[in-house]
């Protein structure tokens, strides 16, 4: 499903450019759920930026395949319709824009560039009932503008109604579970759970081994100093949670 | 000279093109004044108009005015001193010589024209395409061409027809308030206006009568090197009430076009106006700054009734230079001005604009609402001023200026004039500025929305205050130009 060889990126700063992904090898199957996990500036962030296209970072060597197309040069809004999406660590507000339009304008342009037909106002508003009752978000939410004045959990359950109504192949959650409490994580890994199938893949990134109590992963990966340095089963979490960072990979961390 | 044209010449202009849809020139055979201005053109204005003896005095007497007042130049937008003899006064479509009695007489080529800017003539077509059909008076160049659903108004005691006609047939009506809210003397481009305005609209809205249909004008500059000089007179008696709209383009034209404009609306006691522009006049080219409109207009509200309302919307996307103030004069106790005005500018596209709210009755309210965006290497001024006169008591005021930056190469100023005369008044001001920041981009593109789409998205979102003010018929329209006036500022 998705591919990822010796994927390099860096990032311009006043000292020159400076490497953050320094050759990431990751393959993740239809169906499978990989969890990256490793210390604070390990480069976990920058990997899911990279993914989604962000022009900030500059690839430098390496490829990115999804469903055995090659998305290493595409813009951010052609890998969404390639069947990307990314759950952002922190969601971003967006004043006077409500969430009924700007689903609609995001669901649409996907639809388009796929040469889809565009779905009508009344269509759209039966898929947001859908779904919204599905992950027991209030409809009200659809009237306010995109994440202003949503509190932390709002914030992360509205990514996860985003992902359920573009309903993407390949998913990366960035830190989902960071500012969250106990009960709205369960409601988003619930969400998340959900769309769990044969045909769709997930990368969690997360620092803490917490979210994988509720999404459980199929794979582990220890992620440092922007490389995968170290892969396992579920049990590595939890290796990691008992030993931290600098017992479980030493000097790479 | 070489009669060929390059292939890049083409390309530029269809690209263009693409992105000022309303650029294209009618062909039609015009009925010009000679170039420049004098006292014979102002003779042949009038003459041609058919005007009562009383309507030339009047235009003359503004004329010797102009020529001796200065120019404005207190304004943020620079350019070259207009030469006023370069201009053509009047010009009007030959076909228009007697004005055509109904629709079947107009020109078809002008019919087209509206056609092609999505503005339907036909009363049949309209209402069959509507819920709520609006009644259009169309001035092409100098003239009017034709105004709909006269029939529907008339039955209401609603009189909207072009200004020349309402000289004709409403002479009491016109003399009792033209010049009586924006006086000649104003400032320099009302008194030429004063002068020579050509058509425009009026509106008289009686008594207790509420207005059955939103009016609209819909101006167009046609011929080269041509001013258009239109002035509205809107007159809402004792608790009537009117909603009315003006929509604005002109064909791409390497040469500036000089649109002097005044608008003077009067609301009588517990009557309200609320006027909504959207103005799309061409900008120029965007890289050069070479051609566009001179948008200098005059607009002013007089709530002169107790309990009267006055409510401006504009939506300002087209012009070179716009040079624009929609004001309120609130004299009646309990009256109440608002002003609700989305700025975009881009490419080389300079505007000056804002509002003046006067407070003279007691307990008077004014919302200012001004929503400036400025993109490409424009520069944008807002430009307001909050009068309270000793005797407005309990005057209050709220002002919000929000300056959105796209790029770094635009400017966005702001300039707020407070002058109390009077302790108990309560004045607030808010104002912001910002830039289109790169995370929202990116959120909207990784959830499948293109660069352009995702700008105009955040772009009508930051306008929203102000674009939910005007009629739903309209509002899909500027949603729309806002997305257009925007194109190229990214990427």
């Amino acid at each position: 499903m998705i591919k990822i060889e010796n994927l390099k990126a860096s990032i311009e700063t006043d000292d020159g450019d400076k490497e953050i992904l320094k050759g990431v090898d990751l393959e993740i199957k239809g169906g499978e759920v990989h969890a990256i996990m490793g210390p604070n500036g390990a480069g976990k962030s920058t990997l899911s930026y990279v993914l989604a296209g962000r022009e900030d970072y500059e690839v430098t060597d390496g490829s990115v395949m999804l469903d055995g197309e090659d998305i290493t040069e595409m813009d951010p809004e052609e890998r969404a319709a390639a069947g990307l999406f990314l759950a952002f660590q922190y969601p971003i507000e967006i004043p006077g824009v409500n969430m009924s339009t700007f689903l609609k304008t995001s669901l649409n342009a996907i639809r388009k560039q796929r040469g889809e037909e565009e779905l009508d106002s009344l269509a759209l508003l039966k898929l947001m009932k859908a779904k919204t009752k599905e992950l027991g978000i209030s409809e009200d939410m659809m009237k306010r503008a995109v994440n202003v004045g949503f509190s932390g959990g709002e914030k992360k359950r509205n990514e996860v109604l985003q992902m359920a109504m573009l309903e993407p192949k390949f998913c990366v959650l960035d830190e989902t579970d960071s500012g969250l409490d106990i009960d709205a994580l369960k409601v988003v890994a619930d969400g998340v759970n959900a769309m769990r199938d044969e045909k769709r893949s997930f990368l969690v990134i997360t620092h803490y081994q917490r979210l994988l109590d509720y999404i459980k992963p199929d794979v582990v990966h220890i992620f440092a100093n922007g490389k995968i340095v170290k892969t396992g089963g579920p049990e590595l979490a939890k290796e990691l949670e008992a030993k931290g960072y600098n017992d479980l990979i030493g000097e790479a961390a | 000279m070489s009669s060929e044209i390059s292939e890049e010449t083409i390309q530029t202009v269809k690209d263009m093109a693409g992105k000022y849809d309303a650029g294209f020139v009618t062909d039609i055979e015009s009925d010009k004044a000679p170039k420049g201005l004098s006292e014979d053109i102002i003779k042949f204005i009038s003459a041609k108009k058919k005007e009562p003896e009383w309507m030339l005095e009047w235009r003359m007497k503004a004329y010797k005015k102009w020529l001796g007042m200065p120019e404005p130049t207190w304004q943020k937008p620079d350019f070259e001193p207009i030469n006023y003899q370069d201009y053509y006064y009047y010009a009007a479509p030959k076909s228009m010589a007697d004005k055509p009695k109904s629709l079947d007489e107009v020109d078809p080529k002008l019919l087209e024209t509206y056609e092609k800017l999505g503005i339907p003539l036909r009363e049949q077509e309209i209402l069959a395409g509507v819920a709520n059909p609006v009644a259009v008076d169309v001035v092409f160049d100098s003239v009017s061409v034709a105004t709909t659903f006269k029939k529907t108004l008339e039955d209401a005691g609603v009189i909207f027809c072009s200004i020349s006609e309402a000289i004709q047939n409403h002479p009491e009506l016109v003399k009792k308030y033209i010049g009586s809210v924006v006086p000649q003397g104003d400032n320099k481009h009302a008194c030429l206006n004063s002068a020579v305005f050509t058509d425009g609209s009026f509106v008289y809205v009686p008594k207790g009568v509420r207005c059955p249909m939103e009016l609209s004008t819909y101006f167009r500059i046609n011929e080269l090197n041509t001013g258009q000089f239109e002035r509205t007179l809107i007159i809402a008696d004792e608790g009537s009430y009117v909603s009315y709209l003006e929509g604005c383009t002109a064909p791409m034209r390497d040469e500036n076009q000089l649109h002097a404009a005044v608008v003077e609306l009067v609301a009588h006691k517990d009557a309200e106006i609320k006027y909504s522009t959207v103005q799309n006049w061409y900008p120029g080219d965007a890289e050069t700054g070479k051609g566009g409109i001179y948008n200098f207009v005059t607009k002013r509200g007089l709530c002169e009734g107790d309990h009267s309302k006055i409510s401006w919307t504009q939506v300002e996307t087209g012009s070179s230079i716009t040079w624009k103030y929609p004001s309120c004069i609130l004299k009646g106790d309990h009256s109440q001005g608002e002003f609700y005005s989305v700025a975009i500018t881009n490419g080389r596209q300079q505007a000056d604009t804002g509002t003046k709210m006067i407070h003279i009755g007691k307990n008077t309210r004014s919302r200012i609402v001004a929503k400036g965006i400025s993109a490409g290497k424009s520069d944008q001024t807002y430009r307001g001023l909050v009068k309270i006169m000793p005797g407005a008591d309990n005057a209050r005021n709220f002002t919000q200026c929000d300056s959105l930056l796209i790029g770094d190469q635009c400017g966005a100023h702001t300039v707020p004039y407070i002058e109390t005369r009077n302790k108990g008044a309560q004045l607030e001001h808010e104002a912001t500025t910002s830039k289109i920041s790169e995370d929202q981009m990116f959120y909207c593109m990784q959830r499948g929305i293109g660069e352009e789409e995702a700008l105009a998205l955040i772009v009508n979102g930051f306008a929203k205050e102000v674009m939910q003010n005007l009629p739903m018929e309209f509002a899909v329209e500027a949603q729309k130009l806002v997305g257009i006036s925007l194109e190229g500022s990214v990427g």
